[in-house]
């Protein structure tokens, strides 16, 4: 087969913008092989169902009506009246909730492997903003079908916001578009969703990707203290390219499975569009949020009214607050792993977070 | 044993491109049907009863007034000998709008200055074919227009 670099249009590309330099630098590009190798692949994952993302985002766009009076009867069409309306808003919301997860595996997975240390400190900060973005994506998106469940999981959500002392009230008042849940926060969250979140997204995700490339692939603590036959390297292109589309088309067809067998979602992953929101309705029985928003609704739901002189509710969201924080300059406070050894303090808080995630979402599923 | 090679790649090939297309092909067909929108679900009445009177085309400057029939638009004229003409108001060259003209006679598309005499029949100008016509009946004051048998 004759190689690339021999086409006359690389040749005419590369006589115009001189490829040739970028070419050969990231032909040099290797992922280490190691007992943690398959973790390479979630941030590939994730990226990939964020194109499926903006795809059927895009397409869900041109019959999707924002307002108190569209926008729950214009879902409805789509997965009622339009061709394949039903698949693609099955696969938006798979998509959505599959991203999520593989983002966390994707986090947790550099946590623990210490990847944030230096010299990839502004990766895991990028990263960190990504995560927040995304989830920011999946809570404006949760409103817009205007059902029900979306009415109320909002109003508890930015009520959320409005216990923040001195700047709640105003926070709230932005957010909801005025004092109440209405129309006006569709519009609200509608353009957040579809125009600020994406372009905002892009530009870090860009900066993400570049500083993966710029610095190539992280390697196991340790890595550089071992004999140079224990480093075995993998070839970037084509090898882990390959292996890699190779993934997207499998999560592509786990993705295809699910939107097609569960257009509405299973168990705790669900989406039923059910009845149009009513603000003048009592809420339904259970109210929960999405899966990932799980656990911090649990833990504030077992906080006592007041902890010491502050709110529980308050208290709360000050430790999260400050968990956030702690785990977002996580490079900056670990200053040992970059040595090649493990920080064991940062190490058992990672389990620690996780396990208080996992127990928080557990008990809120399974615990009244 | 080279010979066997090459037909092996080759089979190889196919299989790898075939199944490329096909799962291309299965991304784009309901891309492709989701935006083709669905047909308007708007009815197609036998029978209009419009919600003016002659009396409101006599008070009409043009002499002319619009009506939605299903999703289609028509106009309603009155003729200098009083007669009550309605046809599809869409013009038959590039769907602009026609107008009634009372000081000239005819039915006028302004954008390009096709001409329809006052049974919608193409006479100058542009269009191609005649405007569709439409049934009148006058029931005491009330006024009902259908889509003529073709």
């Amino acid at each position: 087969m004759p190689a690339l670099t021999d086409s006359r249009i690389y040749k005419w590309v590369d006589e115009r913008f001189k490829i040739n330099d970028l070419v050969d630098y990231l032909s040099q590009k290797g992922v280490p092989q190691h007992r943690h190798y398959i973790f390479y692949y979630f941030g590939g994952i994730s990226l990939f169902l964020f194109i499926v993302q903006v795809i059927t985002g895009i397409l869900l766009l041109m019959y999707y009506r924002p307002g108190a009076d569209t926008a729950y009867e214009s879902v409805q069409f789509i997965v009622a009246n339009v061709s394949f309306g039903w698949l693609i808003r099955a696969l938006h919301s798979w998509s959505a909730n599959l991203m999520v997860f593989a983002v966390f595996v994707h986090m947790f997975s550099v946590y623990f492997t210490s990847a944030y240390r230096k010299p990839r400190e502004l990766t895991w900060l990028t990263g960190m903003g990504l995560l927040g973005l995304a989830l920011a994506f999946g809570f404006s998106g949760y409103l817009l079908p205007w059902n029900e469940l979306a009415f109320f999981a909002t109003r508890v959500g930015t009520g959320m916001a409005g216990a923040l002392p001195v700047i709640g009230d105003d926070i709230l008042i932005v957010m909801r578009g005025g004092e109440e849940v209405t129309g006006a926060t569709i519009g609200r969250f509608f353009g957040l969703h579809v125009a600020i979140l994406p372009g905002l997204f892009t530009v870090l995700l860009a900066a993400h990707l570049v500083f993966i490339q710029r610095q190539g692939m992280s390697e196991p603590l340790g890595w550089q203290n071992t004999t140079a036959a224990g480093r075995k390297m993998e070839k970037f292109f084509p090898n882990f390219l390959l292996k890699d589309l190779l993934v997207w088309l499998i999560v592509l067809n786990v993705l295809a499975v699910l939107a097609v067998f569960f257009p509405d979602g299973i168990g705790a992953v669900h989406w039923p569009l059910g009845v149009k929101a009513d603000p003048f309705a009592p809420p339904p029985e259970v109210i929960r949020p999405e899966w990932y928003f799980m656990f911090a609704f649990q833990a504030l739901k077992l906080l006592p009214a007041h902890v010491g002189f502050v709110e529980g509710e308050l208290f709360g969201i000050m430790v999260f607050g400050l968990g956030g924080l702690v785990w977002t300059l996580v490079p900056f406070l670990d200053r040992k792993s970059h040595t090649g050894e493990i920080n064991r303090l940062f190490y058992a808080f990672g389990w620690l977070v996780l396990a208080f995630i996992l127990v928080m979402t557990v008990m809120g599923y399974f615990w009244e | 044993m080279n010979q066997q090679k090459s037909t092996r790649r080759k089979f190889l090939e196919i299989v790898l491109g075939g199944g490329a297309l096909a799962t291309l092909g299965s991304i784009l067909y309901p891309v492709i049907k989701f935006i083709t929108p669905p047909a308007a679900a708007e009815a197609d009445p036998s029978q209009l009863k419009l919600d003016f009177s002659r009396q409101d085309l006599i008070d009409e400057p043009k002499k002319a007034r619009y009506f939605k029939y299903g999703k289609d638009l028509g106009i309603i004229l009155l003729t200098g000998a009083g007669e009550l003409k309605a046809m599809a108001a869409t013009c038959t060259h590039l769907d602009c709008t026609v107008q009634h003209r009372p000081d000239l006679g005819i039915i006028w598309c302004s954008c390009h200055n096709g001409k329809y005499d006052l049974d919608g029949k193409n006479i100058s100008g542009p269009p191609p074919k005649p405007l569709a016509a439409y049934k009148v009946k006058e029931v005491g004051d009330a006024i009902f227009v259908s889509r003529e048998e073709a």
